[in-house]
């Protein structure tokens, strides 16, 4: 099953380093990795999707709680967060293709960031199986690099 | 949440006069009662040492090898129960103690590991003897860390030896680079220590509801059974323990780990089950109907195929560390609790308690007792087995006893009889061969008064053989009884039962001319002659007949001592539980 794990942790060097080696040395893939600091400047919030074992999850986030440096952990079921993913992908554009980027653009409640004469940039936010359909949409005109920031959870 | 585990020496927090770092990692290890460390210097530790030599409150001994200083620190906190300390320079000197953390990882033991680092400027260049020791041991500490400021320096030393014996104890290290060590600073010692994370400041205690559900389960049993581990001792709680058998009157047995955790002479020990365990415990564990599982993990060595560990039980698994529960077996009933605090309630619980009728049960064990002791064939030569009797015999049962890893390592345990906690110090999880010698070096340090013998097989002694120069100049009188069969005996054990005898580089000697009681001219190599070179009483034990006079001479020397015992490499450890296996499957011859 597929698991969103919220670590808050003392922002400390090497504490991403043991939280993740926690996750690897288990064999679990981590399918995305979000880390950054709270309104707490001294904490940091580290959000993972991860598929694995339930039973081998559960275990893992345990030893997780034994860490010095982690101060929380949370193992979000579907649907107990607000989830979101932030998407910037850069767009193959010319004159005849923009006109339909900009109406899928619309559609999704997307951002242009930057435009130029043969490409766009454009940004995307919502859970991530929206930004992955818009992705999908956007895909055929030609897609020259993108970047995501992994999913983000709160509590509801 | 504040609280402090270390003695009240110092009762408030101290403003130091200026000094050095390397002078202020001193004055932390004096307020942490550390009376000795084993420590190799180097270029990137010499300030540390420096600072050393200006203080007379720390005994700071130089072992031969880092390893050897390593485990001798593990062996110093298994025998005493409090912190041990090692230190090395960077690069080298740190990755050599690797296998000490790992260790103290595996078997729980407080350490506290000091590791000199190159100058800031060079971390990351690749510089002299650069190595990543925080990174390399990221998954086999409880803690670490790396000082970058030095104003930290007294806060981290109190946090880690606090981390390092509180809750389930384990491994720390500090990696302090040379240029934290020769900063000049005023020091503020800090009294109490300070975790944001709520699980290590937590007490831990299992609640009396949970106990008395506890109670009720053993008034209902008909086939109970105590499965005790190193937990009961790290939390000294075996004077708890005792008092909670007798009065529930349900039979007992430890894991190796465990071994002394319960007197081994009392009536309702098994002694120690699992692998090459009694095979009594192992029956009565494997039949039981109730299993207690105090302080121990369920590890692979006591449960072979572990779905079918303890089938037909009802299982309390009660341990400090909530990770280790549903770990390895699913349990009905899991308590996270430090165990001194849950055997002193049940024993407040249960003053009243009465026990069930299980007469039926404890016949069955007895009858198992006298069909299946420990024993072995008797033979012309010295059995190695017989050696360990003769030692047992000839101390009374009152050494420290410490091992290296195979087959003399399992001897040990089922030869020499332990009626109290932290007489068999051993590498049990890790399984570090070479630990021995070092491990006796350690606690003889601590317990200069006692005999403290390392009972060693011939291919583990050789690992550490070096720290016999650190014994011989130090004074340390730790002694070495070698159950010589010029083999590496388990791996050979394994290839005997499994792999058509074929030796797959398990002999330690030259293969055409294998050593042996009857072959002396073979025997490789001169153990007796080696100790000489270091200063070192030695003495080979060929005949039966001469080796309790062999043992008490061993015993009577003032010094550190080597006794050479040739024992026949044919015998096997037995019983044995192939990895994997179940109970059923366990092999008697």
């Amino acid at each position: 099953m597929r698991h969103t794990i919220s670590v808050l942790v003392e922002n400390k060097f090497g504490v991403l380093a043991r939280v993740a080696g926690m996750f690897s040395g288990r064999g679990f893939n981590i399918d995305s990795l979000n880390v950054a600091p709270t309104h707490d400047a001294t904490l940091s919030r580290i959000t993972a999707v991860l598929k694995g074992d339930d039973h081998a999850l559960d275990l893992c986030i345990k030893q997780l709680r034994k860490l010095i440096n982690v101060v929380e952990v949370i193992d979000f079921a579907e649907g107990a967060a607000v989830t979101r993913e932030l998407l910037l992908v850069k767009v193959k554009a010319d004159s005849h293709t923009r006109p339909e980027i900009l109406q899928i653009k619309d559609i999704f409640r997307a951002k242009i960031v930057h435009l130029s004469h043969d490409y766009l940039v454009i940004e995307c936010t919502g859970e991530d199986d929206k930004v992955s359909a818009f992705l999908g949409l956007i895909e055929p005109f030609g897609i020259i690099e993108l970047s995501r920031s992994g999913r983000l959870a709160l509590k509801r | 949440m504040k609280k402090t585990t270390s003695p009240a020496a110092f009762p408030k927090a101290d403003i130091g006069h200026e000094m050095k770092g390397a002078d202020a990692v001193v004055q932390c290890l004096i307020r942490e009662n550390v009376d000795v460390i084993f420590a190799y210097p180097g270029g990137a530790s010499q300030e540390l040492h420096q600072a050393l030599a200006r203080t007379d409150k720390i005994r700071v001994i130089l072992p031969r090898h880092e390893q050897g200083g390593s485990f001798a620190a593990e062996g110093y906190a298994r025998a005493t129960g409090r912190v041990g300390v090692c230190m090395a320079t960077s690069g080298p000197g740190a990755t050599n103690l690797v296998s000490a953390i790992a260790d103290a990882y595996m078997d729980s033991t407080p350490l506290v590991a000091i590791t000199g680092q190159v100058y800031q400027q060079y971390i990351g260049k690749t510089a002299f003897q650069e190595t990543d020791i925080y990174g390399i041991t990221l998954p086999i500490v409880k803690h670490s860390y790396l000082i970058t400021n030095v104003h930290d320096l007294p806060r981290i030393f109190k946090d880690a030896f606090h981390i390092a014996r509180s809750g389930r104890p384990g491994p720390v290290i500090i990696d302090i680079p040379k240029d934290v060590q020769q900063a000049k600073f005023q020091p503020v010692f800090p009294l109490t220590v300070e975790f944001r994370n709520p699980y290590i400041g937590q007490e831990h205690h299992a609640t009396d509801a949970q106990l008395q559900e506890v109670l009720g389960l053993i008034a209902a049993a008909q086939k109970p059974v105590l499965y005790v581990g190193g937990g009961i001792i790290s939390a000294e709680a075996h004077k708890e323990l005792k008092a909670f058998a007798e009065k529930t009157n349900v039979p007992v047995a430890t894991t190796l780990m465990g071994v002394g955790a319960f007197p081994e002479m009392h009536t309702l020990s098994m002694q120690w089950f699992g692998m090459h365990g009694s095979a009594y415990g192992n029956w009565a564990v494997d039949q039981s109907d109730l299993l207690l599982c105090f302080g121990a993990r369920f590890d692979d060595r006591i449960t072979g195929d572990v779905s079918k560990f303890a089938a037909h039980a009802k299982i309390v698994h009660i341990d400090i560390d909530t990770s280790e529960h549903n770990k390895n077996k699913r349990v009905q009933y899991p308590i996270c609790s430090d165990i001194k605090y849950a055997l002193t309630r049940l024993n407040e619980l249960g003053a009243r308690f009465t026990p069930p009728d299980t007469t039926p049960w404890h016949t069955q064990i007895a009858q198992w007792k006298r069909a299946h002791p420990f024993s072995y064939e008797p033979s012309k030569h010295i059995q190695p087995q017989e050696a360990v009797a003769a030692l047992y015999e000839l101390t009374k049962g009152d050494a420290i006893i410490t091992t290296g890893v195979g087959q003399h390592q399992m001897w040990a345990a089922q030869f020499y009889r332990f009626q109290e906690p932290r007489r068999y110090i051993s590498s049990l999880g890790l399984g570090a061969m070479g630990y021995g010698y070092p491990a006796a070096m350690g606690a003889k340090v601590a317990f200069p008064d006692k005999q403290v013998i390392d009972i060693d097989g011939d291919g583990s002694f050789m690992m550490n053989i070096q720290e016999l120069a650190t014994c011989h100049i130090e004074k340390i009188a730790a002694k070495a009884m070698i159950l010589n069969n010029q083999h590496l005996g388990m791996v050979m054990q394994w290839e005997d039962r499994f792999y058509g005898s074929v030796r797959g580089n398990t002999i330690l000697g030259d293969q055409s001319n294998v050593g042996s009681p009857d072959n002396p001219a073979g025997l490789y190599p001169d153990f007796v002659k080696i100790a000489e070179g270091f200063g070192v009483k030695g003495r080979r034990v060929l005949k039966k007949r001469e080796l309790k006079e062999a043992i008490q001479e061993m015993l009577d020397h003032d010094g550190p001592y080597v006794l050479d015992v040739i024992v026949p490499y044919t015998e096997h450890v037995i019983p044995m539980i192939p990895a994997g296996k179940t109970v059923k499957e366990m092999l008697l011859k």
